[in-house]
Formats: C-alpha cells, structure tokens, sequence
C-alpha cells in the first residue's frame, strides 16, 4: 500500500494543483482537515491506539500472572526482545526457523504467483475466441471469499479422501504411497501451492490492466523490426509495465509475509513445524502460551523488518526511477 | 499481424495449466457439496456415486448458517458504505488540496498496513471495552464492533484507489463547477462522483471481499448472536461428524454472491486498482 | 516513501503511547447489568452440536429462572473458540458471569486471578465442599489454595472394544499392555486395523503422554511446579504409546492426521477398527454414526504389567464464576443449582458424564456394564493432570512436539528415545521461558 502511494506522488497528474502557491491561511484552509477527520479518527482508534499499545506492551512481562490486571505487569524493558533474539534459546530458535520458513514461503508464492500473473497476462494479450471466458476464469480464486477456497484445498489435501493423492497416485499411477500434505514437511510445499493459487490472479488482474495501457503499434513497430515474441516482451512489456510491478510485488511481498488466513484455516490447530509461518507463530507464542508482552515484542521485529525491507525497496526503486 | 507458432503454443500451454490449477479446487468445491455423506468420508472419486442435494438442505440444520448469512451481509454491507463514504471525502481532500501533513498522513495510514494483526488484536479488543466502560458504546460481541474494524480495514486501500481515480479526472471539471458557483462539496458529489462511478464501484467490491472474508477478528469479536460465516463454516466440525459435503455445499453458497458480484463488475475492478499506478 | 515520513509516523505512535497510558483491564464490566437479575453463562460444547447444547440447557435454566427468579444468558461457545475467548476474557474484564472450563486448565486460569476463589463461605453457599467426588474436587485448581472452580461433569478415558471382532477373532478384552498389542496385532488385518488414535490432536496426545508417564510412575512437574519432561518414566511412555503407530504397526499412519477424537470415533462406529481410546461422552457419537450400544464393550486403558495402575486423567468440565461478576450471590446460586443432584441426573444422560457428586449412579448410559466400568476408572484408576500454573503449556508444547512425532513415523520416518528426549527437551525450555 505504501508502495502505491509513493508511486502515485512520482506520477505526473498527482499532486496539487500546479501554478497555485500555496498561500497560507487562505479561505477554507480547514476544509481537507475536516474532509479527513473521519478516515484519522477512525485510523487513530483501530490501527494507530493498538499499534502503539501493542508496542508498549512488548516492554511488558504480561504473562497469565498479570493479564487480568495488566496495568501491573512490571515493566521489563527489553527483554521479551532479548529472548526472542537469544536463537540459542528454545524460544529464539523457534522464531528463526519460523522467520526463515516464512521468507522462502514469500520469495516462492511472489515469484511463482508472478510468473503466472505475468505468463496468463500476456497469453491473453491478444484477442482470441474464448478470451473473455478464461480472463474470468482465472479471477475465480481471487473473487472467492478466502476461507472457502482454503476450506476446499484443505479437503483436497486429505491424505486418504483427498483429491490430489487420489488425482496423482491413482489416476496418473505415480508410484509409491499416497504422502501427507498436512502434516511433515510436506505441508510447507501444501501452504505455497494454497498460497499461489489463492494470490496469483491478484498479479494477473493488475499485469492485464498494464498491459492495456501499452498502445498496440508499439508491438507492431518493433515486429517490423523483426524482433521475436520472447525480445518483444523483454524489450517493451517488461519496462512499460515497470510502475504497476513496482507497486505489485511491494504489496505481494507485504500481504504474502504477514498472511494469516492460509494457515490458520489450512492447518486449524494443529500447525506442523514445516507450515509454521511468522504470523500463525506469533498467534502461537501470544495465545497458546499466554505470553503477550513476548508475542507483542515478535511483532515489533516483524514490523520492523517489514518497514526495513519496504523502505529500501521504495529508495532503490526511487532512485533507479529517477536515472531511468 | 500473424502470430508465430511459439507465440501460440505458448498461449495454450500457459491457458491449458493455469485453466487445471484454478478449475480442480473449485470443481472439487462444487462436486463434493453433491455427495453423500459416506463419499466423502472413503476415497476421493471425481463422480459422486449417487448426485444428491441433500448437503444443500442439511447444511441449513447442521449449523444456523442462515442467521450467519445474513450477521455476514449486515456486517459486509455496513462497513462497505461507512469505509466508502469516508474514503470519499478523504480521497478528495488528498487528490483537491495541499495541505500541511498530506504525506504524513498518507504514510502513517500505509505504515499501518504492514502491521500484523495479531499485534493489535487483543488491543483492539481492550480498546473496545475501553470504549464501553467509558462511553457506555457495546463493541465487543456487538455487530457495531466488527462493522468499525473492518471499515478501518479496507479503508486505507480504498482511499489509495479512489485518489488515484480522482487524479484521473479532469481538474478543469470541478473548477468549472466552482465557477458556475457550486461549493467544494457540491462539486465532489455532482461532478466527481458521478465522473468516478467505476472507482467507487471497485472500491466497493473490494471493502466488500475483505470484510466477506475476514477470519482472525471475527472469531474472537463475535459471540453466537452476531457470528459471521467466515466463523460459522467451521462449525460444521462437530464433535460427531466432520461434515465435508455440508461445509462444500455452504462454501458454494457463500461463494456465489460474492463471485458474481465481483465478476460482473471485474472491469471497474481493474479501473480502479490500477489507477494509481498505471499512467 | 520517505525516511522522514517515517519517522514522523513513529513520533506520534510515540506520543500516543504516552498519551493513552495504561487503560489495562482493570475496568469492571461484567456483561450482566448488575440488577441481581439476571445472568450470563458459558457453556462448553458437551452434546452432539452447540444447537444440541442449547436445547438441552434451556428447559434447566427456565427451571432455574422460575425457583430464583433470576434470568440466564446462555452462550454455548466451541473448543475452538472457547480459550481464546476466556483470554479475552480475562485480559479485558468483559467476562461472564459464570462459565464452564476444561478442568484441566484449572490451575493455569486460576494463577490468572480473574476468578473467584471458593473459599468456605462459598462452598456453603453451593452446598459444601464434601459433596463432590474427592478426585473430581482435587481438579478445582492448585492444591493448598482455595480453588477457583468446582467439578461439573466427570469425564474419564476408557478402551472402546468392538464385541464381534474380538469375537470372530476368539479375543477376550486386554488386562494389560501387552495383551493389548498382541490383540491389536492379530486384529489388524484385511484392510482393517487395530486401533485408531487422534494422533494429530495435541490436546489428546499431550493427555496419553500424562498417562502413559504416569503407568511408569513418572511426574511431569516437580513439586515446585517446574517442568520434568525429560525423565525416562516420560519418555518411556510416550514412546510406549507411539510405538502402537511405530513398532506394532497396529494404527493406521493415516491417523496421523485425525485432529479430533472425532474421525477415531467415526472409523470405530464403522467397524474399520477394533479399538479406540476415548471418554465416556463417545458414546453418543459412536450411536449417532450408526452403531449400537451393545455392540462395543469398555474396560479399562490397560497399563503394562508391573507399572502402575492408570488408566486415564481425572477429566471433565469444571464451573467457575469471574471474579468481578455484579452478582455474586445469584452465581453462587446458580452453581449450587448446576450442581445438585436434580440437574445433574438431568443433565448426566444427555452430555454422557459422569457425576461429580460423592454417592450418585452413573447415568449416562443404559449399559449397567459400561457404567460401572466408567464410574470404577473415574474413582479409582485416574489421576489428575498436574496441578499448576503451566500445564496448559505441558499440553501444547509436549502434545504439538507428539504430533509432529507421529507425522515423522507415518511418513516413513523413525522416532528413537533419544529423538524423544531432544523433542522434550525443547519442550521443556519452552515452557521454562514462558513461565
């Protein structure tokens, strides 16, 4: 989200009015304060309140011990921050690992959901019969309201009843026993394909509509000049589309690291080591173990490696922009 | 121009995949909410052995999805109307004027995004019975509180989308108006907002899909009276059956609306997303 | 997006912390208005569906409302919902008045102080310590303080049989574990299996790990209540009761995925195994999947020989009232009421429990056999399940690592006692560094 923002600023028609200088104080300067009263108050109260008590509480030792009067539990400075560091630690070893997990899990659903979107994008560049039909085809997943879609992946992840085992082992005869998709290692290939599915058309949506805004002669040229198909993507798709990939790999990357629903409605309560992602973990280590000054202090870390990465994302893309 | 054959056998191939990977689980959705019971309870098979509606009846009985259906649109629709109407008059505010803070607040609200939720869950929740204790407002197991979430939810989004959308409206439209005399708010909601139907239809779908889907909140904000069908559907666990063609048959259910709204209006959809982005 | 930006972003989400302070959850704000006349209660989900659960509890709470007069609201709330939902709870103040608890969480909700303490004033009010099951009592919280919850439904593990095919195969029910494998053994053919387990179930798992430790005279926590998972009597017996899975091949790796007690009871009723471990309130499932009540015999969890006699823990659901509840006196009444033997005949059939109080029948089955056999397991062979502060993280941590070690053997893989003892280990550290 913060991506598209910077990026419309960089946009030419966004912005204030050109040729008006801002005077100060001028009449009805109170007007967009007003119009915007309502959006901060409720920001204020929903996300910018808990935010900040979450950020407080993460200095807390607020275990059961102190959860009903919480206005008690002793400060403690950093130290729900020390454990969860300490990857000596029981505690530490388990955020890493389910830190780690979760970066592969974001790197494999962006990168693969990408390249579908990309790949189903410009398959459907050109008119052709059907070409309405399959565009809609491919919004279903995204359209789906996301529990039922994880519910319907969760039965077909059955291991006996299932219908991928059913669809690999006993129609395509791969050979061998029917694996677990929900539990064991499996089930973090299980999370990325859930993942994928659910996300992909997201990528493809946003990829078309850039795609239309590319003029049609640009291709027709460039053909002239006997560039191939695979040459004519990498030389025109790829850098027109560069302002909506901008903005749609931040966003990906943002909603695919803190994604909750997937495992939670995936694995219910029963989450395998192998599926432990960094939000699900945090939910963990915060309810499971009535721990919320550590579980706050582990969000803490994440918004600040969230905030670390997207930063760094936006200036090098900013930069780059600007030379190009 | 012709088309070459990689081109082409490329097109099919990438169809062909990507056409399996979406169709399986939604055919699958479908397929098994017409299977009896004991289907779905052996070994998977693509064909029901005998085509049944009788999951669409039971699911109604097994749990109260009727009264979950309509906590769900209640919900959906009152945060999508609050979230638009003030993602409105922000979206203006952003895309009309200069003003002190402008980027401030366009920053804190996107910085707010990254959050994880489980951060401010229990927050909120301390934060709502705050608000009753002090106001005497029931948030907490009240339709009300979940309304105000989600609103909050799909607003920074929203306004994001409709500023974009603004921005692609000829300033000279509403300076016009201002001429003709009309008043900064009358110019928004004769000029602008008519001009802007598609974004405000996508902005509407999408605050719409996020509260429909919404899990986390929902099942520690309800209680039986005002629970949603994000929660509702996995009731049909109980503590005798696992009713996998009940909770396929209610997914369809819950799915269609949703799917064709979004669908029909897809096009707008697109409009607005890329608004910002695409210029 | 610019650094400075950001930063202003985190002055003011500075400023706001200073600024909203500590509005931590002392406020008082029970949900019942205070008048004295009415309630709110939450029900766990004891019958076949929360709507069940309802109808069985109205015609009881009108029945209360007409001898007091004071009106009840019922909630019934789902094991998924419901230990979030008394966390909230407890963190917020907006609470129930009274509610049903696992009892195995007694001592952990108890160390939270959100609930009241009976002390001697309130046990009279409700009729007297000394009418409930000793046994059933010793699970109200941690031993030497006044407890915070008292027995409501008695619960307790048994050994489902299923009659014919002991009989086609010319067994006679299992006294001790090793008959029981041999059992086992012999019945797992042509497709069908021996035993089922919720081996995906953490609260299960971490259940059998306590009895199973508990045969082998092992405890869990010393008596300062620190963790002592990784004593041999522990990982013996959890390795004892994976190797059903493991070394005897008696359960179906499938089950490695059963998350609830549910798809056991379901494989039992359809004949597809011969033995399940479950408590007594399977009974109604294994009925409504279509199998007769004369057609599976109980007896008890069978321990191997030698070891000690446990067959299950003291489980059931306990009554608590929230501390800052605005009717004290008309909770005190209605757990008086829950509790006296008129409800609990009521109540004893339809949820299949149980009774907590010293002297009553067994009424939850028709089967005078079956309830007998439960009623000797509940009295005589259980045991509690720790009684301190961290046994709900005993069953999280210990029961997820048994999960995982029942994925690891159903997907080929092996658990050594050694693998065990590393498991528990960190187990152990977990819950250290939560405490």
């Amino acid at each position: 989200m913060s991506a598209t923002t910077a990026t419309k600023k960089s946009g030419p028609s966004a912005g204030p009015p050109k040729g008006k200088p801002r005077k100060p104080r001028r009449a009805g300067w109170w007007l967009p304060y007003a119009l915007l009263a309502p959006a901060i108050i409720f920001e204020v109260v929903i996300h910018v309140i808990p935010m900040a008590t979450g950020i407080w509480m993460s200095f807390l030792k607020l275990t059961k011990m102190f959860i009903s009067n919480w206005g008690n539990a002793p400060v403690i400075g950093l130290k729900n921050y020390a454990v969860a560091l300490d990857f000596n630690s029981a505690v530490g070893a388990g955020l890493l690992k389910s830190f780690l997990i979760t970066v592969a899990f974001t790197i494999l659903v962006v990168g693969i959901s990408w390249g579908f979107g990309m790949a189903a994008a410009v398959a459907l560049q050109k008119s052709f019969f059907g070409r309405g039909f399959f565009r809609t085809l491919f919004l279903i997943p995204y359209a789906l309201p996301m529990y039922a879609g994880v519910i319907a992946w969760k039965f077909m992840l059955q291991k006996d009843t299932g219908a991928l085992n059913h669809l690999l082992y006993d129609n395509l005869g791969l050979p061998g026993d029917k694996p677990f998709w929900l539990i064991g290692d499996n089930a973090f290939w299980a999370v990325v394909i859930v993942a994928i599915w659910r996300l992909w058309p997201f990528a493809f949506l946003m990829l078309m509509a850039g795609l239309q805004s590319i003029p049609n002669d640009v291709y027709e040229a460039s053909a002239v000049d006997g560039a191939k198909p695979l040459r004519q993507w990498s030389a025109i798709t790829l850098p027109m589309l560069r302002p909506v990939n901008m903005v749609l790999l931040l966003v990906m990357f943002l909603w695919t690291f803190n994604d909750f629903n997937t495992p939670f409605v995936l694995f219910g309560g029963s989450q395998p080591p192998a599926g432990d992602l960094i939000s699900f973990h945090i939910y963990n280590a915060s309810f499971l173990t009535w721990n919320f000054g550590s579980g706050a202090a582990m969000s803490v870390l994440l918004l600040l490696f969230l905030l670390l990465v997207s930063g760094v994302y936006l200036l090098v893309m900013n930069r780059r922009s600007k030379r190009a | 121009m012709r088309e070459t054959t990689s081109a082409k056998s490329f097109r099919i191939v990438v169809i062909a995949v990507l056409t399996v990977f979406t169709v399986i689980p939604v055919y699958v959705m479908v397929i098994s909410g017409l299977k009896p019971l004991k289907d779905v309870q052996g070994a998977f098979s693509w064909w029901p052995s005998t085509l049944t509606i009788q999951p669409y009846i039971d699911m109604w009985r097994t749990v109260p999805l009727a009264s979950y259906f309509v906590n769900s649109v209640i919900v959906a629709s009152a945060a999508t109307v609050l979230s638009l109407i003030i993602a409105i008059f922000a979206s203006y505010a952003i895309s009309r004027y200069n003003f002190r803070g402008r980027s401030l607040f366009s920053n804190t609200v996107l910085a707010t995004q990254m959050l994880p939720g489980v951060l401010f869950l229990l927050p909120l929740f301390l934060i709502f019975v705050n608000i009753n204790t002090n106001f005497g407002v029931q948030l907490v197991g009240t339709r009300i509180g979940l309304i105000i979430t989600y609103l909050t939810f799909s607003l920074p989004f929203s306004i994001w989308m409709l500023a974009g959308y603004f921005d692609g409206i000829p300033r000279e439209l509403d300076e016009a108006a201002k001429v003709d005399g009309c008043g900064p708010m009358r110019a928004l909601i004769q000029v602008i907002l008519p001009a802007a139907r598609p974004g405000l239809v996508a902005v509407a779908i999408y605050s719409f899909m996020t509260s429909w889907g919404e899990v986390l909140f929902a099942s520690v904000m309800t209680t039986d009276a005002n629970r949603t069908l994000a929660v509702g559907l996995q009731l049909y666990s109980t503590q005798t059956n696992v009713y996998w063609n009940q909770i396929m048959a209610a997914s369809v259910v819950v799915s269609i609306p949703i799917v064709i709204g979004f669908l029909l209006l897809q096009k707008n959809f697109v409009a607005g997303l890329t608004a910002g982005a695409v210029k | 997006m610019k650094i400075r930006t950001f930063a202003a972003a985190a002055a003011i989400a500075a400023l706001a912390i200073t600024a909203t302070g500590c509005s931590g959850g002392t406020s008082n704000s029970g949900s019942s208005d205070g008048g004295g006349k009415t309630l709110t209660y939450w029900a766990s989900n004891q019958g076949t569906s929360l709507d069940n659960d309802k109808e069985v509890l109205t015609p009881q709470l009108k029945k209360f409302e007409e001898q007091t007069g004071i009106k009840v609201n019922l909630e019934v709330i789902g094991w998924n919902d419901l230990q979030t939902r008394i966390q909230t709870a407890v963190t917020s103040g907006q609470a129930p008045d009274v509610l049903n608890i696992g009892n195995t969480w007694a001592a952990s909700l108890q160390s939270t102080g959100a609930f009241m303490p009976f002390d001697s004033a309130a046990f009279d009010a409700i009729g007297g310590k000394d009418k409930f099951v000793k046994t059933a009592m010793d699970t109200g919280g941690v031993p030497g303080q006044d407890p915070t919850s008292v027995p409501l439904y008695g619960l307790a593990y048994g050994l489902y049989y299923n009659k014919a095919m002991f009989k086609d195969a010319g067994l006679t029910p299992p006294t001790n574990w090793a008959d029981m494998v041999a059992d086992a053994k012999k019945l797992t053919t042509g497709g069908k299996y021996g035993f089922a387990l919720a081996a995906g179930s953490y609260t299960e798992n971490a259940h059998f790990a306590f009895i199973n430790a508990a045969q082998n005279g092992a405890d869990l926590f010393s008596a300062d209540g620190k963790p002592t998972f990784t004593s041999d009597g522990v990982v013996d017996g959890i390795s004892r009761y994976l190797d059903l899975m493991q070394a005897d091949k008696v359960v179906n790796v499938g089950n490695a995925q059963y998350d609830n007690g549910t798809k056991a009871v379901n494989d039992f009723a359809a004949g597809k195994v011969a033995m399940i471990l479950n408590q007594n309130n399977a009974d109604s499932s294994i009925v409504a999947n279509g199998m007769k009540n004369d057609e599976y015999g109980v007896v008890a969890f069978p321990a191997p020989a030698g070891a000690k006699d446990v067959a299950s823990h003291v489980a059931g659901i306990n009554l608590s009232i929230f501390k800052n509840t605005k009717n004290k006196d008309g909770a005190l009444k209605f757990v008086k009421f829950m509790t006296s033997p008129e409800t609990q005949t009521a109540l004893g059939k339809p949820f299949a429990s149980l009774p907590v109080l010293a002297g009553a029948k067994a009424v939850f089955t028709d089967n005078v056999e079956e309830a007998k056999t439960f009623s000797d397991i509940y009295a005589n062979k259980s045991k509690p399940l720790p009684l301190v502060p961290s046994e709900d993280q005993f069953e999280s941590t210990v029961g997820k690592a048994m999960n995982q070690m029942f994925a690891t053997i159903a997907s080929g893989g092996t658990v050594s006692k050694a693998d065990i003892k590393t498991a528990l280990t960190t187990a152990q550290q977990q819950v250290e560094a939560a405490g």
